[in-house]
């Protein structure tokens, strides 16, 4: 018995080991795609090329996504705001949990199984069919040829996203309060604006999505360039990409968060 | 897919992108671009500001016409200090009244500004001298009932 | 006066962590040779491919390439070798997200300034020379093994290399796609005046085109030879290689403790 406890604790120490040194093996690869991002800089048309994969592709769920949260959210806070008789604050619970939480963190979670899961497949595939070592054969780095454009890509997008997903549910939310329901529409926008404040509500917003792109893209890269060159490797990256990044943004949205508004209203 | 498409796509996208986060700042946010040069600064001593907050709105005949920049406590005179950033296109006169009132009865409190009479306007930097504090609802129901005694003892 | 040697590979050692795959390889190679190495699986005929690009470095010994040392060579001048290498891998390793052209005209894109049109002229030529000129529109996926396979040659030929590598170039090609690489090995070869080097294991077709044979077993060279020496060779190794017999000096059993032991037979049984 004594045996057993002990090759548990050791394979607890052995787990921790290993999720360290893979932790300190991603943020040397991360800072390694910073130093090479020089040549996606300088030639912008390989960003583009990934701007259409990771942005444009994912725009569809994004813009539904938003329609229908904002949408729920409206319906469900004017069903407890009007026990209060304060039927036209929806419009500032809509926006606020938008713009503050939810347009962030939900556009991030599906950013991340759309594009973060699709950015690791392509990179683990074109690994384990040989391109990336046939691409270092022929003398281009393909830290810098692949990994880096596809980075700033999701980097770049996911603010956009972000700030889609937040208007999207925004109107969501006037389409059921203000033309289903008919909640006054002149208060609907006036309370909103005037509990919406751009520096502490959107401008933080904001910052959380570009936190959210860096974060979910170099999972993505991170765990496609490092996927083993199999079948089942690729596979199981790409689920390892969706689990960590949902995670990771969560756990940095708390984070942000208690940053942001800590001593603030 | 053609090259020209997908530019064209990725055009669209980050256009649409960029508009969404305009309405949010301007729609959903309502921004105001506050220029420190349109705006100036004046502050006020309350005995007591109950729930007032930083970014809370500063009122006039219902107009905002400013924002509350700051809170702080004085030792010297043992009460609140609070900044108001004023807009430069409503200046005040200089015995101007400011009460801090509440939205409703249980929303947000701002301050109030009653204008007063005087030729002599406030500039940056300037003190208001007639504050009225919020209304504690403690100190309101005490002196309800202390009133009511008074009343009763007429009798 | 034969060709200048364009690669001399001296006393090579390479060990993946302490089990030593290569122990002591001597091999040279002129310009215009197509040189094949062959083996068994695992007898580290890839690993010898990487080390002659550089991938990784040698435990002793070295390689030159056109005189320079290619494991002293820092990054860039690696990068800058490695222009004058190219190599084919077992499937093609085509970039799927590109068409046939722009995976020819990579290379050229990325490491040159010439003119779009000029580009097109050398690619159309390079796919000519593996008669896939009509195909330059489709896309990898559209292609078959051999046809993949061929597109491949033509990238790695697009800077006009000094040397291609071929890693198992035959591998699961029907006889047709098959004697077409072969040939196609040979006239490139001859026709740029590079020096090819292919790995593989199948050794009738590769004998009708090479020029000299080195065969590895167990991380030495077991044997070399022009392809005339090997197929009239008695040496009990190339002889079950070359005929593909079962057993030989490379056994059909992996080495265990005894038949007996393993089954757990008692002595009396024996």
């Amino acid at each position: 018995m004594p045996r057993r406890i002990v090759s548990a604790v050791q394979h607890i120490g052995h787990r921790v080991i290993e999720s360290i040194w893979r932790l300190g093996y991603a943020s040397r690869f991360f800072i390694l795609v910073l130093l090479k991002s020089g040549t996606s800089l300088r030639r912008f048309g390989l960003v583009m090329r990934e701007l259409y994969f990771t942005g444009v592709l994912s725009l569809i769920i994004i813009v539904v996504s938003g329609l229908f949260v904002g949408m729920v959210l409206g319906l469900q806070g004017y069903e407890t705001l009007q026990k209060y008789g304060s039927e036209s604050a929806v419009g500032t619970l809509v926006a606020l949990s938008l713009v503050r939480e939810l347009g962030p963190v939900v556009a991030a979670l599906l950013f991340a199984s759309r594009a973060g899961s699709a950015i690791t497949a392509e990179i683990g595939l074109m690994k384990a069919t040989e391109q990336l070592a046939a691409m270092g054969m022929m003398a281009v780095d393909p830290v810098a040829r692949v990994v880096a454009p596809r980075f700033w890509a999701g980097v770049i997008s996911m603010p956009f996203l972000a700030a889609i997903f937040s208007v999207m549910g925004v109107f969501g939310g006037y389409l059921v309060t203000v033309v289903f329901i008919g909640v006054d529409e002149g208060s609907f926008w006036s309370q909103m604006q005037s509990a919406v404040d751009f520096r502490f509500d959107i401008l933080n917003g904001f910052i959380k999505s570009c936190f959210f792109g860096v974060a979910v893209t170099a999972i993505a890269v991170f765990e496609g360039y490092d996927a083993p060159p199999t079948a089942e490797g690729v596979s199981g990256a790409t689920t390892r990409t969706v689990v960590t990044s949902s995670l990771v943004i969560l756990g940095l949205d708390f984070i942000l968060t208690a940053f942001m508004f800590r001593g603030v209203s | 897919m053609q090259r020209t498409t997908m530019d064209l796509w990725v055009g669209l996208f980050v256009i649409t992108g960029i508009i969404a986060l305009m309405i949010l700042s301007l729609k959903v946010g309502n921004l105001n671009v506050y220029n420190p040069s349109q705006s100036y600064v004046i502050t006020g001593n309350f005995e007591n500001i109950g729930g007032l907050k930083v970014r809370a709105p500063v009122k006039s005949a219902g107009v905002v016409v400013g924002r509350v920049t700051d809170i702080q406590f004085s030792t010297q005179t043992y009460d609140a200090v609070v900044t108001m950033n004023m807009d430069s296109r409503f200046p005040f006169p200089k015995d101007t009244f400011a009460s801090i009132l509440t939205a409703g009865l249980l929303g947000e409190q701002y301050i109030g500004l009653a204008a007063g009479g005087d030729e002599v306007m406030l500039k940056n930097g300037d003190k208001i001298m007639k504050t009225n504090s919020a209304m504690v609802l403690e100190e309101l129901i005490g002196r309800f009932l202390f009133n009511k005694a008074a009343e009763d003892d007429s009798f | 006066m034969p060709p200048e040697v364009l690669i001399e590979v001296n006393d090579l050692s390479f060990s993946y962590d302490t089990r030593p795959i290569l122990k002591g390889i001597d091999m040279s190679m002129r310009r215009g040779q197509v040189v094949a190495i062959m083996g068994g699986s695992g007898s580290g005929k890839t690993t010898l491919l990487r080390l002659i690009s550089g991938a990784i470095q040698p435990t002793s010994g070295h390689v030159k390439f056109a005189g320079e040392v290619v494991h002293e060579l820092n990054r860039d001048a690696l990068f800058r070798l490695r222009r004058k290498m190219g190599m084919l891998f077992q499937f093609g390793a085509l970039f799927t997200d590109l068409s046939v052209f722009d995976n020819v005209a990579f290379q050229m894109r990325e490491h040159t300034n010439l003119p779009e049109s000029m580009i097109r002229d050398l690619v159309l030529m390079k796919l000519h020379a593996v008669g896939l000129r009509g195909a330059h529109q489709l896309m990898p996926n559209a292609l078959s093994g051999g046809m993949a396979r061929r597109v491949a040659l033509a990238r790695s030929i697009a800077l006009d290399p000094m040397l291609i590598m071929y890693d198992e170039p035959f591998t699961g090609l029907d006889p047709i796609s098959l004697s077409v690489i072969g040939n196609l090995i040979r006239r490139l070869t001859d026709a740029l005046g590079m020096t090819s080097i292919v790995v593989t294991h199948d050794v009738q077709e590769s004998l009708k085109i090479v020029d000299y044979v080195y065969f590895i077993a167990d991380g030495v060279i077991a044997a070399q030879g022009t392809p005339k020496e090997v197929r009239e060779s008695v040496a009990p190794f190339v002889h079950q290689f070359v005929h593909g017999e079962e057993d030989g000096p490379v056994p059909f059993h992996y080495p265990a403790q005894t038949y007996q032991e393993d089954l757990k037979l008692e002595d009396t049984f024996a």
